[in-house]
């Protein structure tokens, strides 16, 4: 394999905001004052008419996303997770979510892979807080290409949509000729027969990688990339899990409300598996270079494998 | 329409008000009372709204910030012909669509749901922010309470409504004076309101807030002021028409028991009446 290419799903989205702008006059663009960081910044750049930056002030960002959306706009609203999904949480509960308008979220910087900002910066709750609002899409992508195609279905999708991006540069692991995008819909990446990696976001590439060790040791993995927490792909999930017997989700989140969470909601209730979460475990993060701390969380695909292996 | 008969309908609306609150056996009348009149002139003279087309792309927008006063904004649809004034009885019922607060998704004439303070007034910016972009002519109006500007997203929305210089955009301060925990002067002063609002780039009035003159004059200079927003800060007494009510912040959220619902429709009778003899 050659050289892997590596691009932070904040650029896809910025990409993907002026292609679909290009197309749709009615896609307006929100900011508050991080549009170089979001990556708006290049939608801004293409269409200033339609970027409008609300300065410093996410509930007010929100709220005129929510009017926008009244008015037939589809406001892609962006900030960083943490004030996007955590500051802004009861605005957009109760200006979106409970009017069920369409309304996107673009959330970049989500997880501890923000890095040298450390813990106040580092969104590891929002998969949770999200996923609790009735009626929201959830989705995590794990690379460039899933990025930009989840951004495409969230503006077709009526609804209310949080799209979860990241701050650091990750494999492109989708042929973006081929790849198909469907809301709802996880992707089997590696079948196996022992145990299954359910992964989402940037965890899934470290999964594949972690799946080719313990094939080595005879370990038949098999992963599958969830990129839509909510609503989650039963049938997939159910399959998949009755299949091997043993579960193991990955997060870049914490181990409470996200896939994890959702993998054994559904589990517990329609087919009770052994369920190993790997994730933040109830914790803040911590400043450090992002590779440094996935690694120091056990989320790179050496982490991973150890615990896996062990729990198999 | 007169001003007589803006007052004979806003007599009607509290009638309303006092009705659905007593049937409910729960929700705010104070508020709703207060701001009977600003919400009899909205809709009966300053905008255009088609109850027959409540969803209109070209009607002029109104979010109810306040959305606890939901009362007022419900009686005043329904004497509008949104819905039929019967159905106020049923506010707050299981599976009634008149939710205890705003519900844009149920109720015909709604058009944000709101009810968490200082949220709805940021909607009303961004629809105004829409009708800027788009070139439409419609207005839009909100309606916060006093107590309300305490939450700072309302802070927030003004900072960005002044400086998008949105002159379609209106919104109207229901000065009643009071909150839950007693005199907004006392609890955490919002004064002086006027100042602080010109200060983030608004046109201000000041209104006796049940003077049909005055509310008149106030949304007809608003649609004269060109690059800044409008607010029009409206005094008002809290329970207004409503004897024992009035200037009691122990009625913000509480509903009348059978004897007191009779005293407060035998006073709106009695005002209506005089009314009548004009």
């Amino acid at each position: 394999m050659s050289e892997v290419k590596k691009i932070a799903t904040r650029e896809s989205y910025g990409n993907a905001l002026v292609e679909l702008g290009k197309e749709h006059e009615d896609l307006i663009v929100l900011d508050a004052d991080l549009a170089g960081a979001t990556k708006t910044g290049i939608f801004k750049k293409e269409f200033p008419d339609r970027h409008i930056d609300c300065g410093i002030a996410e509930a007010n960002m929100t709220g005129i996303a929510a009017g926008l959306a009244t008015c037939g706009k589809v406001p892609f609203m962006s900030s960083f997770a943490m004030f996007a999904a955590g500051r802004a949480f009861e605005q957009v509960r109760n200006s979106i979510g409970y009017p069920h308008l369409n309304v996107k979220i673009g959330a970049t910087h989500a997880g501890i892979s923000v890095g040298e900002d450390g813990a106040t910066h580092q969104c590891n709750e929002d998969l949770a807080l999200m996923r609790a609002i009735p009626g929201m899409v959830v989705i995590n992508p794990c690379d460039d290409v899933e990025a930009r195609a989840a951004v495409r279905a969230a503006y077709e999708y009526e609804g209310p949509v949080y799209l979860r991006f990241g701050r650091l540069a990750i494999p492109v692991i989708n042929d973006p000729e081929n790849y198909q995008f469907e809301i709802g819909k996880g992707v089997l990446l590696k079948e196996g027969k022992d145990v299954t990696i359910f992964a989402t976001g940037l965890c899934v590439c470290e999964a594949l990688e972690t799946a080719q060790r313990l094939e080595g040791e005879g370990i038949a993995a098999e992963v599958i990339n969830i990129h839509t927490i909510k609503p989650l792909d039963e049938e997939l999930v159910l399959a998949s899990a009755k299949k091997t017997g043993k579960v193991v989700t990955v997060e870049e989140h914490s181990v409470i409300g996200g896939l994890g969470s959702a993998v054994c909601d559904l589990l517990s209730e329609k087919a009770p598996t052994r369920v190993l979460k790997l994730g933040i475990n109830d914790t803040f993060g911590e400043s450090g270079p992002a590779k440094e701390l996935i690694a120091r969380y056990g989320l790179d695909a050496e982490g991973i494998y150890q615990k896996v292996k062990a729990f198999v | 329409m007169e001003n007589l008969q803006l007052k004979q309908t806003a007599n009607e609306i509290r009638k309303g008000i006092v009705t659905a609150v007593y049937s409910a056996k729960s929700g705010h009348p104070g508020g709703s009372l207060s701001a009977a009149d600003i919400f009899t002139y909205l809709y009966f003279e300053e905008m255009k709204v088609d109850p027959e087309n409540p969803r209109d792309p070209a009607r002029d927008r109104f979010v109810l910030s306040k959305g606890h006063v939901a009362p007022g904004l419900y009686a005043t649809l329904a004497h509008r012909g949104f819905f039929p004034v019967e159905e106020l009885t049923r506010l707050r019922h299981v599976g009634s669509y008149l939710q205890g607060h705003p519900d844009m998704k149920h109720i015909p004439g709604v058009d944000m749901s709101s009810g968490s303070l200082g949220q709805g007034f940021s909607a009303a910016v961004g629809m105004a922010l829409a009708g800027k972009m788009d070139g439409a002519g419609y207005r839009v109006y909100a309606l916060a309470g006093d107590g309300e500007i305490q939450e700072g997203q309302i802070w927030e929305a003004a900072m960005f409504a002044g400086h998008r210089m949105l002159d379609n955009l209106v919104l109207v301060v229901d000065n009643n004076g009071l909150q839950i925990d007693g005199n907004i002067a006392d609890v955490c002063s919002p004064y002086p309101i006027d100042k602080k609002l010109e200060a983030f780039n608004f046109h201000v009035i000041s209104i006796d807030g049940h003077d049909f003159d005055q509310i008149r004059a106030a949304f007809q200079e608003a649609r004269n002021i060109k690059g800044m927003p409008t607010a029009i800060i409206a005094r008002t007494v809290k329970g207004k028409g409503v004897s024992f009510m009035e200037n009691q912040a122990s009625w913000h959220g509480a509903a009348p028991n059978d004897e007191q619902y009779a005293v407060a429709m035998e006073d709106l009778k009695k005002a209506g009446e005089a009314l009548c003899q004009k």
